[in-house]
Protein backbone atom coordinates (compact mmCIF):
# COMPACT_ATOMS: atom_id res chain seq x y z
CA UNK A 1 0.00 0.00 0.00
CA UNK A 2 1.35 3.37 -0.86
CA UNK A 3 -1.06 5.90 -0.87
CA UNK A 4 -2.76 6.49 2.98
CA UNK A 5 -6.92 7.11 2.76
CA UNK A 6 -7.90 10.44 3.60
CA UNK A 7 -9.05 11.51 7.13
CA UNK A 8 -12.52 12.34 5.53
CA UNK A 9 -12.67 8.65 3.94
CA UNK A 10 -12.01 7.07 7.45
CA UNK A 11 -14.56 9.74 9.66
CA UNK A 12 -16.95 8.25 6.83
CA UNK A 13 -16.26 4.59 6.84
CA UNK A 14 -16.22 5.14 10.97
CA UNK A 15 -19.53 7.15 10.86
CA UNK A 16 -20.80 3.97 9.00
CA UNK A 17 -21.35 6.57 5.82
CA UNK A 18 -24.05 4.57 3.47
CA UNK A 19 -23.04 6.04 0.68
CA UNK A 20 -19.14 4.85 0.53
CA UNK A 21 -18.87 3.19 -2.81
CA UNK A 22 -18.13 -0.87 -2.28
CA UNK A 23 -15.06 -0.56 -3.83
CA UNK A 24 -13.58 2.61 -1.42
CA UNK A 25 -14.49 0.23 1.81
CA UNK A 26 -13.04 -2.79 0.10
CA UNK A 27 -9.43 -1.22 -0.49
CA UNK A 28 -9.86 0.26 3.02
CA UNK A 29 -10.29 -2.16 4.84
CA UNK A 30 -7.80 -3.52 2.76
CA UNK A 31 -5.42 -1.37 3.70
CA UNK A 32 -6.44 -1.11 7.37
CA UNK A 33 -5.66 -4.83 7.64
CA UNK A 34 -1.63 -3.94 6.89
CA UNK A 35 -1.14 -0.28 8.14
CA UNK A 36 -1.25 0.41 12.10
CA UNK A 37 -1.47 4.51 11.64
CA UNK A 38 -4.61 4.37 10.01
CA UNK A 39 -6.44 1.64 12.56
CA UNK A 40 -5.15 4.32 14.92
CA UNK A 41 -6.61 7.31 13.33
CA UNK A 42 -9.45 5.29 12.58
CA UNK A 43 -10.00 4.65 16.41
CA UNK A 44 -9.81 8.27 16.99
CA UNK A 45 -12.85 8.77 14.46
CA UNK A 46 -14.82 6.03 15.72
CA UNK A 47 -18.23 7.29 17.23
CA UNK A 48 -19.88 6.86 20.93
CA UNK A 49 -22.09 4.51 19.51
CA UNK A 50 -19.64 1.53 18.22
CA UNK A 51 -17.51 2.32 21.16
CA UNK A 52 -19.85 1.34 23.49
CA UNK A 53 -21.00 -1.64 21.36
CA UNK A 54 -16.90 -2.53 21.27
CA UNK A 55 -16.64 -2.26 25.18
CA UNK A 56 -20.04 -4.24 25.59
CA UNK A 57 -18.38 -7.16 23.38
CA UNK A 58 -15.44 -6.87 25.26
CA UNK A 59 -17.00 -7.53 28.52
CA UNK A 60 -18.91 -9.89 27.37
CA UNK A 61 -15.64 -12.21 26.16
CA UNK A 62 -13.82 -11.30 29.15
CA UNK A 63 -16.86 -13.03 30.76
CA UNK A 64 -17.26 -15.92 28.60
CA UNK A 65 -13.14 -16.82 28.44
CA UNK A 66 -12.85 -16.80 32.43
CA UNK A 67 -16.26 -19.07 32.40
CA UNK A 68 -15.35 -21.67 29.88
CA UNK A 69 -12.46 -24.17 29.65
CA UNK A 70 -8.76 -23.36 30.14
CA UNK A 71 -6.97 -23.89 26.13
CA UNK A 72 -5.41 -27.40 26.65
CA UNK A 73 -2.74 -28.09 24.21
CA UNK A 74 -3.05 -31.35 22.51
CA UNK A 75 -0.39 -34.15 22.42
CA UNK A 76 2.07 -33.89 20.22
CA UNK A 77 4.73 -35.84 19.23
CA UNK A 78 7.95 -33.87 19.56
CA UNK A 79 9.53 -32.76 16.47
CA UNK A 80 12.96 -33.91 16.74
CA UNK A 81 11.07 -37.46 16.68
CA UNK A 82 9.40 -37.10 14.07
CA UNK A 83 12.28 -35.56 12.36
CA UNK A 84 14.42 -38.45 13.09
CA UNK A 85 11.60 -41.20 12.43
CA UNK A 86 11.96 -43.77 14.76
CA UNK A 87 8.45 -44.76 15.10
CA UNK A 88 8.58 -46.94 11.73
CA UNK A 89 11.83 -48.16 12.84
CA UNK A 90 11.25 -49.24 16.31
CA UNK A 91 9.97 -52.98 15.06
CA UNK A 92 13.20 -53.49 13.75
CA UNK A 93 15.47 -51.88 16.11
CA UNK A 94 13.01 -54.47 18.69
CA UNK A 95 14.16 -57.56 16.89
CA UNK A 96 18.07 -56.29 16.85
CA UNK A 97 17.60 -55.44 21.12
CA UNK A 98 16.30 -59.41 21.43
CA UNK A 99 19.12 -60.50 19.37
CA UNK A 100 21.37 -58.60 21.37
CA UNK A 101 19.80 -59.66 24.86
CA UNK A 102 19.91 -63.50 23.45
CA UNK A 103 23.89 -63.18 22.52
CA UNK A 104 24.21 -61.83 26.01
CA UNK A 105 22.20 -64.57 27.42
CA UNK A 106 24.33 -66.95 25.00
CA UNK A 107 27.98 -65.72 26.18
CA UNK A 108 26.94 -66.49 29.54
CA UNK A 109 25.35 -70.18 29.55
CA UNK A 110 27.92 -71.15 27.16
CA UNK A 111 31.36 -70.64 28.35
CA UNK A 112 33.44 -72.67 26.06
CA UNK A 113 32.60 -70.10 23.33
CA UNK A 114 33.44 -67.12 22.11
CA UNK A 115 31.37 -63.94 23.48
CA UNK A 116 28.48 -64.00 21.17
CA UNK A 117 27.85 -60.41 21.77
CA UNK A 118 31.28 -59.85 20.01
CA UNK A 119 30.20 -61.70 17.32
CA UNK A 120 26.45 -59.92 16.70
CA UNK A 121 27.46 -56.49 17.05
CA UNK A 122 28.82 -55.55 13.56
CA UNK A 123 25.11 -56.93 12.51
CA UNK A 124 23.01 -55.55 15.43
CA UNK A 125 22.38 -52.09 13.37
CA UNK A 126 21.66 -53.54 10.21
CA UNK A 127 17.70 -54.40 10.48
CA UNK A 128 17.12 -50.56 11.33
CA UNK A 129 19.88 -49.11 9.21
CA UNK A 130 18.06 -51.41 5.94
CA UNK A 131 14.28 -50.16 7.12
CA UNK A 132 15.75 -46.73 7.54
CA UNK A 133 15.23 -46.42 3.87
CA UNK A 134 13.13 -48.89 2.54
CA UNK A 135 9.81 -48.74 0.59
CA UNK A 136 8.17 -51.35 2.64
CA UNK A 137 9.32 -50.25 6.04
CA UNK A 138 8.33 -46.88 5.74
CA UNK A 139 4.65 -45.69 4.13
CA UNK A 140 5.17 -42.80 3.06
CA UNK A 141 8.52 -43.26 1.40
CA UNK A 142 7.08 -41.88 -2.42
CA UNK A 143 6.12 -38.95 -0.61
CA UNK A 144 9.49 -38.30 1.18
CA UNK A 145 11.34 -39.68 -2.05
CA UNK A 146 10.26 -36.71 -4.04
CA UNK A 147 11.67 -34.33 -1.22
CA UNK A 148 14.51 -32.26 -1.13
CA UNK A 149 15.45 -33.38 2.45
CA UNK A 150 15.86 -36.87 0.96
CA UNK A 151 18.97 -38.35 0.18
CA UNK A 152 21.90 -39.12 2.42
CA UNK A 153 21.38 -36.57 5.03
CA UNK A 154 18.26 -38.30 5.67
CA UNK A 155 19.73 -41.64 5.29
CA UNK A 156 22.40 -40.51 7.98
CA UNK A 157 19.90 -39.33 10.47
CA UNK A 158 17.78 -42.16 10.43
CA UNK A 159 21.18 -44.14 11.13
CA UNK A 160 22.06 -42.31 13.65
CA UNK A 161 18.61 -42.93 15.71
CA UNK A 162 19.59 -46.60 15.06
CA UNK A 163 22.78 -46.00 16.36
CA UNK A 164 21.64 -44.45 19.36
CA UNK A 165 19.76 -47.31 20.77
CA UNK A 166 22.06 -50.13 19.63
CA UNK A 167 24.88 -48.76 20.79
CA UNK A 168 24.03 -48.65 24.38
CA UNK A 169 22.60 -51.96 24.50
CA UNK A 170 25.68 -53.27 22.73
CA UNK A 171 28.08 -51.38 25.77
CA UNK A 172 24.91 -53.25 28.65
CA UNK A 173 25.32 -56.93 27.13
CA UNK A 174 29.37 -56.60 26.40
CA UNK A 175 29.33 -55.37 30.69
CA UNK A 176 31.37 -57.95 32.40
CA UNK A 177 31.95 -60.41 29.69
CA UNK A 178 35.60 -58.89 29.31
CA UNK A 179 35.02 -58.11 25.71
CA UNK A 180 37.04 -55.08 24.26
CA UNK A 181 34.54 -51.90 23.65
CA UNK A 182 36.36 -50.56 20.48
CA UNK A 183 36.24 -53.79 18.94
CA UNK A 184 32.94 -54.12 19.47
CA UNK A 185 31.62 -50.52 18.19
CA UNK A 186 34.06 -50.35 15.94
CA UNK A 187 32.96 -53.13 13.49
CA UNK A 188 29.18 -52.07 14.22
CA UNK A 189 30.17 -48.05 12.65
CA UNK A 190 32.19 -50.23 9.59
CA UNK A 191 29.16 -52.61 8.73
CA UNK A 192 26.60 -49.48 9.35
CA UNK A 193 28.73 -47.60 6.77
CA UNK A 194 29.18 -50.39 4.88
CA UNK A 195 25.74 -51.12 4.37
CA UNK A 196 25.42 -47.62 3.37
CA UNK A 197 27.72 -47.32 0.62
CA UNK A 198 26.01 -50.49 -1.12
CA UNK A 199 23.00 -49.80 -0.25
CA UNK A 200 23.57 -46.57 -2.57
CA UNK A 201 24.29 -49.46 -5.36
CA UNK A 202 22.06 -52.41 -4.78
CA UNK A 203 19.30 -50.49 -2.15
CA UNK A 204 19.96 -50.80 1.48
CA UNK A 205 17.68 -54.24 2.11
CA UNK A 206 19.63 -56.03 0.07
CA UNK A 207 22.79 -54.93 1.28
CA UNK A 208 22.15 -55.32 4.36
CA UNK A 209 20.84 -58.91 4.41
CA UNK A 210 23.97 -59.68 1.83
CA UNK A 211 25.95 -58.39 4.52
CA UNK A 212 24.52 -60.09 7.19
CA UNK A 213 24.50 -63.33 5.45
CA UNK A 214 28.96 -62.84 4.84
CA UNK A 215 29.37 -61.73 7.80
CA UNK A 216 27.14 -65.00 10.04
CA UNK A 217 28.78 -67.35 7.15
CA UNK A 218 32.30 -66.38 7.14
CA UNK A 219 33.23 -65.44 10.95
CA UNK A 220 29.94 -66.12 13.35
CA UNK A 221 29.74 -69.58 12.13
CA UNK A 222 33.45 -71.26 11.81
CA UNK A 223 34.05 -69.45 15.47
CA UNK A 224 31.44 -71.00 16.98
CA UNK A 225 32.60 -74.16 15.37
CA UNK A 226 35.76 -74.33 17.17
CA UNK A 227 34.90 -72.42 20.00
CA UNK A 228 37.49 -69.98 19.65
CA UNK A 229 37.37 -65.70 18.80
CA UNK A 230 38.15 -65.14 15.02
CA UNK A 231 41.27 -63.26 14.38
CA UNK A 232 38.79 -60.29 13.33
CA UNK A 233 38.33 -59.56 16.46
CA UNK A 234 41.10 -60.01 18.30
CA UNK A 235 42.36 -57.31 20.34
CA UNK A 236 44.79 -56.66 17.50
CA UNK A 237 43.08 -55.21 14.80
CA UNK A 238 41.14 -52.71 16.64
CA UNK A 239 43.31 -50.59 14.34
CA UNK A 240 42.36 -52.22 11.28
CA UNK A 241 39.12 -51.43 11.84
CA UNK A 242 39.59 -48.54 12.60
CA UNK A 243 40.93 -48.07 9.45
CA UNK A 244 38.22 -49.40 7.91
CA UNK A 245 35.34 -47.62 9.08
CA UNK A 246 37.20 -44.27 8.31
CA UNK A 247 37.74 -45.32 4.32
CA UNK A 248 33.71 -46.70 4.60
CA UNK A 249 32.74 -43.44 5.78
CA UNK A 250 35.00 -41.63 3.35
CA UNK A 251 33.29 -43.66 1.01
CA UNK A 252 30.00 -42.97 1.62
CA UNK A 253 30.76 -39.23 1.50
CA UNK A 254 31.82 -39.54 -1.87
CA UNK A 255 28.78 -41.54 -3.29
CA UNK A 256 26.54 -38.50 -1.81
CA UNK A 257 24.97 -38.10 -4.83
CA UNK A 258 24.11 -41.74 -5.67
CA UNK A 259 21.73 -41.48 -2.96
CA UNK A 260 19.68 -38.73 -4.15
CA UNK A 261 17.18 -41.58 -6.07
CA UNK A 262 18.09 -44.91 -4.25
CA UNK A 263 16.92 -47.86 -5.89
CA UNK A 264 14.90 -49.20 -2.75
CA UNK A 265 12.90 -51.60 -4.58
CA UNK B 1 27.55 1.24 -11.86
CA UNK B 2 28.55 -2.26 -10.84
CA UNK B 3 29.31 -5.36 -12.49
CA UNK B 4 26.15 -7.73 -13.15
CA UNK B 5 26.57 -11.15 -12.85
CA UNK B 6 25.27 -13.87 -14.99
CA UNK B 7 22.86 -15.43 -12.49
CA UNK B 8 21.26 -12.43 -11.87
CA UNK B 9 20.40 -11.79 -15.73
CA UNK B 10 19.42 -15.38 -16.30
CA UNK B 11 15.83 -16.05 -16.68
CA UNK B 12 13.65 -16.76 -13.89
CA UNK B 13 10.84 -18.66 -15.26
CA UNK B 14 11.22 -21.09 -18.08
CA UNK B 15 8.74 -21.40 -21.20
CA UNK B 16 8.35 -25.55 -20.07
CA UNK B 17 7.74 -26.63 -16.39
CA UNK B 18 8.14 -30.04 -17.73
CA UNK B 19 10.02 -30.67 -21.02
CA UNK B 20 10.50 -34.25 -21.93
CA UNK B 21 12.30 -35.38 -24.80
CA UNK B 22 11.89 -39.40 -26.05
CA UNK B 23 11.76 -40.40 -22.20
CA UNK B 24 11.48 -43.76 -21.25
CA UNK B 25 10.83 -45.52 -17.64
CA UNK B 26 10.94 -48.58 -16.90
CA UNK B 27 9.00 -50.02 -13.92
CA UNK B 28 10.66 -53.01 -12.55
CA UNK B 29 11.77 -54.66 -16.18
CA UNK B 30 8.89 -53.10 -18.54
CA UNK B 31 9.15 -50.14 -20.14
CA UNK B 32 6.24 -48.12 -19.15
CA UNK B 33 7.10 -45.04 -20.58
CA UNK B 34 8.51 -45.16 -23.98
CA UNK B 35 10.09 -42.19 -26.41
CA UNK B 36 7.24 -40.15 -25.04
CA UNK B 37 7.99 -36.01 -26.08
CA UNK B 38 5.95 -34.25 -23.84
CA UNK B 39 5.80 -30.21 -22.88
CA UNK B 40 3.75 -28.36 -20.28
CA UNK B 41 3.37 -25.05 -19.18
CA UNK B 42 1.23 -22.85 -16.67
CA UNK B 43 -2.11 -24.61 -16.70
CA UNK B 44 -4.29 -27.57 -15.38
CA UNK B 45 -2.52 -30.97 -17.25
CA UNK B 46 -5.23 -33.88 -17.49
CA UNK B 47 -3.35 -37.09 -18.05
CA UNK B 48 -5.60 -39.47 -19.39
CA UNK B 49 -5.52 -43.10 -20.57
CA UNK B 50 -6.62 -46.32 -20.18
CA UNK B 51 -4.90 -48.93 -16.97
CA UNK B 52 -1.23 -49.70 -17.50
CA UNK B 53 -0.81 -46.78 -19.97
CA UNK B 54 2.28 -45.20 -18.04
CA UNK B 55 0.76 -42.66 -16.12
CA UNK B 56 2.04 -43.36 -13.06
CA UNK B 57 5.28 -44.61 -14.10
CA UNK B 58 5.38 -41.21 -15.78
CA UNK B 59 4.22 -39.34 -12.67
CA UNK B 60 6.88 -40.72 -10.77
CA UNK B 61 9.40 -39.97 -12.79
CA UNK B 62 8.24 -36.32 -12.91
CA UNK B 63 8.08 -36.52 -9.12
CA UNK B 64 12.04 -37.15 -9.23
CA UNK B 65 11.38 -40.76 -7.51
CA UNK B 66 12.19 -43.04 -10.25
CA UNK B 67 14.95 -42.05 -12.78
CA UNK B 68 14.63 -42.49 -16.32
CA UNK B 69 16.50 -45.03 -18.08
CA UNK B 70 16.53 -42.87 -21.17
CA UNK B 71 16.12 -39.30 -23.18
CA UNK B 72 16.08 -35.82 -21.65
CA UNK B 73 13.61 -34.63 -18.86
CA UNK B 74 13.94 -30.89 -17.63
CA UNK B 75 12.13 -29.57 -14.77
CA UNK B 76 11.21 -26.44 -14.16
CA UNK B 77 14.73 -25.57 -16.18
CA UNK B 78 17.04 -27.62 -14.43
CA UNK B 79 17.72 -31.46 -15.64
CA UNK B 80 16.36 -33.47 -13.67
CA UNK B 81 17.30 -36.91 -15.83
CA UNK B 82 20.84 -37.77 -14.60
CA UNK B 83 22.94 -37.18 -11.57
CA UNK B 84 22.03 -33.49 -11.22
CA UNK B 85 21.32 -31.95 -7.51
CA UNK B 86 17.17 -32.32 -7.88
CA UNK B 87 16.92 -30.37 -4.48
CA UNK B 88 16.08 -26.79 -6.03
CA UNK B 89 13.53 -29.33 -8.61
CA UNK B 90 12.02 -31.04 -5.16
CA UNK B 91 11.54 -27.89 -3.12
CA UNK B 92 8.94 -26.02 -6.54
CA UNK B 93 7.46 -29.87 -6.17
CA UNK B 94 4.15 -31.12 -4.96
CA UNK B 95 3.40 -34.44 -5.36
CA UNK B 96 0.10 -36.98 -4.87
CA UNK B 97 1.08 -40.33 -5.40
CA UNK B 98 -1.20 -42.83 -6.36
CA UNK B 99 -0.91 -44.91 -3.29
CA UNK B 100 -0.58 -42.42 -0.52
CA UNK B 101 1.25 -43.95 2.51
CA UNK B 102 0.95 -42.32 5.77
CA UNK B 103 1.87 -42.06 9.20
CA UNK B 104 -1.45 -43.32 11.07
CA UNK B 105 -0.49 -41.79 14.32
CA UNK B 106 -0.04 -38.08 12.94
CA UNK B 107 -2.42 -35.58 13.03
CA UNK B 108 -3.25 -33.89 9.73
CA UNK B 109 -1.42 -31.16 11.19
CA UNK B 110 1.51 -32.72 12.11
CA UNK B 111 1.95 -34.50 8.66
CA UNK B 112 1.50 -31.53 6.61
CA UNK B 113 3.96 -30.12 8.70
CA UNK B 114 6.01 -32.62 8.42
CA UNK B 115 5.71 -32.52 5.07
CA UNK B 116 6.73 -28.72 4.85
CA UNK B 117 9.88 -29.42 6.77
CA UNK B 118 10.57 -31.98 4.41
CA UNK B 119 10.27 -29.52 1.35
CA UNK B 120 12.62 -27.26 3.19
CA UNK B 121 10.42 -24.54 3.33
CA UNK B 122 11.73 -21.51 5.47
CA UNK B 123 10.25 -21.93 9.34
CA UNK B 124 9.36 -18.04 9.12
CA UNK B 125 5.04 -18.63 7.84
CA UNK B 126 5.27 -22.21 8.39
CA UNK B 127 2.57 -22.87 10.30
CA UNK B 128 0.55 -20.56 8.60
CA UNK B 129 1.29 -22.19 5.33
CA UNK B 130 0.04 -25.54 6.85
CA UNK B 131 -2.86 -23.81 8.46
CA UNK B 132 -3.78 -22.34 4.75
CA UNK B 133 -3.08 -25.75 3.12
CA UNK B 134 -5.63 -27.27 5.12
CA UNK B 135 -7.70 -24.88 5.12
CA UNK B 136 -7.66 -25.07 1.15
CA UNK B 137 -8.74 -28.64 0.82
CA UNK B 138 -11.65 -28.03 3.63
CA UNK B 139 -10.06 -30.07 6.49
CA UNK B 140 -9.76 -27.37 8.98
CA UNK B 141 -12.81 -28.60 11.30
CA UNK B 142 -10.08 -32.22 11.23
CA UNK B 143 -6.75 -30.64 11.34
CA UNK B 144 -6.11 -31.75 15.00
CA UNK B 145 -7.50 -35.31 14.41
CA UNK B 146 -5.28 -38.31 14.06
CA UNK B 147 -4.94 -39.97 10.01
CA UNK B 148 -5.90 -42.91 11.05
CA UNK B 149 -9.34 -41.59 12.18
CA UNK B 150 -10.43 -40.06 8.69
CA UNK B 151 -12.13 -41.40 5.90
CA UNK B 152 -10.56 -42.25 2.26
CA UNK B 153 -11.71 -39.00 0.75
CA UNK B 154 -10.62 -37.05 3.41
CA UNK B 155 -7.26 -39.10 3.53
CA UNK B 156 -6.96 -38.26 -0.03
CA UNK B 157 -7.40 -33.89 0.87
CA UNK B 158 -4.91 -34.58 3.33
CA UNK B 159 -2.38 -35.72 0.68
CA UNK B 160 -3.64 -32.98 -1.33
CA UNK B 161 -2.93 -30.22 1.20
CA UNK B 162 0.85 -31.68 1.70
CA UNK B 163 1.11 -31.59 -2.00
CA UNK B 164 0.27 -28.12 -2.46
CA UNK B 165 1.77 -26.56 0.73
CA UNK B 166 4.96 -24.98 -0.16
CA UNK B 167 2.73 -23.24 -3.37
CA UNK B 168 4.79 -25.74 -5.96
CA UNK B 169 5.46 -24.80 -9.41
CA UNK B 170 5.01 -28.06 -10.81
CA UNK B 171 2.07 -29.39 -8.76
CA UNK B 172 1.61 -33.40 -9.70
CA UNK B 173 -1.56 -35.12 -8.87
CA UNK B 174 -2.08 -38.89 -9.36
CA UNK B 175 -5.60 -39.95 -9.17
CA UNK B 176 -6.65 -37.34 -6.73
CA UNK B 177 -10.27 -37.41 -7.27
CA UNK B 178 -10.69 -41.03 -5.95
CA UNK B 179 -12.89 -41.64 -3.01
CA UNK B 180 -14.04 -37.77 -3.09
CA UNK B 181 -17.94 -37.37 -2.74
CA UNK B 182 -19.29 -35.31 -5.90
CA UNK B 183 -19.53 -32.11 -3.56
CA UNK B 184 -16.41 -32.18 -3.20
CA UNK B 185 -14.92 -32.93 -6.48
CA UNK B 186 -16.48 -29.72 -7.75
CA UNK B 187 -14.63 -27.93 -4.95
CA UNK B 188 -11.25 -29.82 -6.16
CA UNK B 189 -12.26 -28.51 -9.19
CA UNK B 190 -12.30 -25.22 -7.87
CA UNK B 191 -9.18 -25.05 -6.46
CA UNK B 192 -7.36 -26.81 -9.42
CA UNK B 193 -8.38 -23.76 -11.73
CA UNK B 194 -7.35 -21.38 -8.63
CA UNK B 195 -3.66 -23.55 -8.80
CA UNK B 196 -3.32 -23.58 -12.40
CA UNK B 197 -3.37 -19.62 -13.17
CA UNK B 198 0.29 -19.61 -11.77
CA UNK B 199 1.73 -23.13 -11.74
CA UNK B 200 1.79 -26.12 -13.60
CA UNK B 201 -0.58 -28.85 -12.58
CA UNK B 202 -0.52 -32.54 -13.80
CA UNK B 203 -3.57 -34.15 -13.13
CA UNK B 204 -4.14 -37.90 -14.08
CA UNK B 205 -7.52 -39.47 -13.84
CA UNK B 206 -9.53 -41.70 -15.29
CA UNK B 207 -12.63 -39.43 -14.66
CA UNK B 208 -13.27 -37.97 -18.23
CA UNK B 209 -15.37 -35.59 -16.88
CA UNK B 210 -13.09 -33.97 -14.43
CA UNK B 211 -10.52 -33.34 -16.96
CA UNK B 212 -13.16 -31.57 -19.44
CA UNK B 213 -14.41 -30.01 -16.46
CA UNK B 214 -11.33 -28.43 -15.00
CA UNK B 215 -8.18 -28.57 -17.31
CA UNK B 216 -7.11 -26.70 -19.93
CA UNK B 217 -5.27 -29.13 -21.51
CA UNK B 218 -5.88 -32.96 -22.29
CA UNK B 219 -3.15 -35.55 -22.51
CA UNK B 220 -3.85 -39.05 -23.75
CA UNK B 221 -0.94 -41.28 -23.19
CA UNK B 222 -1.33 -45.37 -23.96
CA UNK B 223 1.48 -47.65 -23.82
CA UNK B 224 3.67 -45.26 -22.63
CA UNK B 225 3.75 -42.81 -25.73
CA UNK B 226 1.84 -39.40 -26.10
CA UNK B 227 -1.50 -40.43 -28.46
CA UNK B 228 -3.23 -37.05 -28.11
CA UNK B 229 -2.65 -33.51 -26.76
CA UNK B 230 -4.82 -30.20 -27.23
CA UNK B 231 -7.70 -28.71 -25.25
CA UNK B 232 -10.15 -30.45 -23.73
CA UNK B 233 -12.82 -29.39 -26.60
CA UNK B 234 -10.39 -30.75 -29.23
CA UNK B 235 -11.01 -34.00 -27.48
CA UNK B 236 -14.87 -33.53 -27.61
CA UNK B 237 -14.46 -32.78 -31.55
CA UNK B 238 -12.72 -36.37 -31.78
CA UNK B 239 -16.04 -38.53 -31.24
CA UNK B 240 -19.38 -38.35 -32.20
CA UNK B 241 -22.63 -40.43 -31.75
CA UNK B 242 -21.44 -43.85 -32.58
CA UNK B 243 -18.65 -44.38 -29.96
CA UNK B 244 -19.35 -45.61 -26.75
CA UNK B 245 -19.34 -43.33 -24.06
CA UNK B 246 -21.97 -41.30 -22.02
CA UNK B 247 -20.69 -38.02 -22.70
CA UNK B 248 -19.03 -36.22 -25.82
CA UNK B 249 -15.40 -35.90 -24.05
CA UNK B 250 -15.79 -39.76 -23.28
CA UNK B 251 -16.72 -40.77 -27.36
CA UNK B 252 -13.50 -38.35 -27.91
CA UNK B 253 -11.52 -40.31 -25.81
CA UNK B 254 -13.06 -43.87 -27.00
CA UNK B 255 -12.78 -42.55 -30.32
CA UNK B 256 -9.49 -41.85 -30.10
CA UNK B 257 -8.19 -44.82 -28.32
CA UNK B 258 -10.37 -47.38 -31.27
CA UNK B 259 -8.61 -45.24 -33.92
CA UNK B 260 -5.10 -46.09 -32.83
CA UNK B 261 -5.59 -49.52 -31.54
CA UNK B 262 -7.32 -50.08 -35.58
CA UNK B 263 -3.81 -48.37 -36.76
CA UNK B 264 -1.32 -50.91 -34.37
CA UNK B 265 -3.37 -53.70 -35.41
CA UNK B 266 -3.05 -53.05 -39.58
Amino acid sequence: MTTHPSLTVIDRYAGGDATLDEATVWSLEVHLEDCADCRARLAGSSTDASRTLISAVAVELDREIAAGPAPTRPFRLSAAWRRAFIGTLAPWMLMSLGAVGCAALLTHVQSSWPSVVLLVAPLAPLPGVAAAWNRRSDPAWELVAATPASGLTMLLRRSAAVLVVIIPALVLAGAGTGTSLALMLLPCLAFTAATLVLGSAVGMQRAAVGLMAAWTAAVIAPSLALAETPVLLRPDSAGVWALVTVTLAALVAARSDAFRRLPSL
Amino acid sequence: MRAVSTSETTATTNPWAVHAEDLRVRAGRHLAVDGLDLTLGTGVHGLLGPNGAGKTTLMRSLATVIKPSGGRLTLLGQDAGGHGDLREVRRNLGYLPQQFGFYPRFTVREFVEYMAWLKEMPKAGLAAAVQRAIDRVGLTAKADARLKTLSGGMLRRAGIAQAVVNDPRLLLLDEPTVGLDPEQRLEFRELLRDLGTDSCVLVSTHLVEDVVAACTEVVLVNEGRLLHRGTPDSLIAEGDDRDPGDSPAERGYSAILRKHRTAVAR
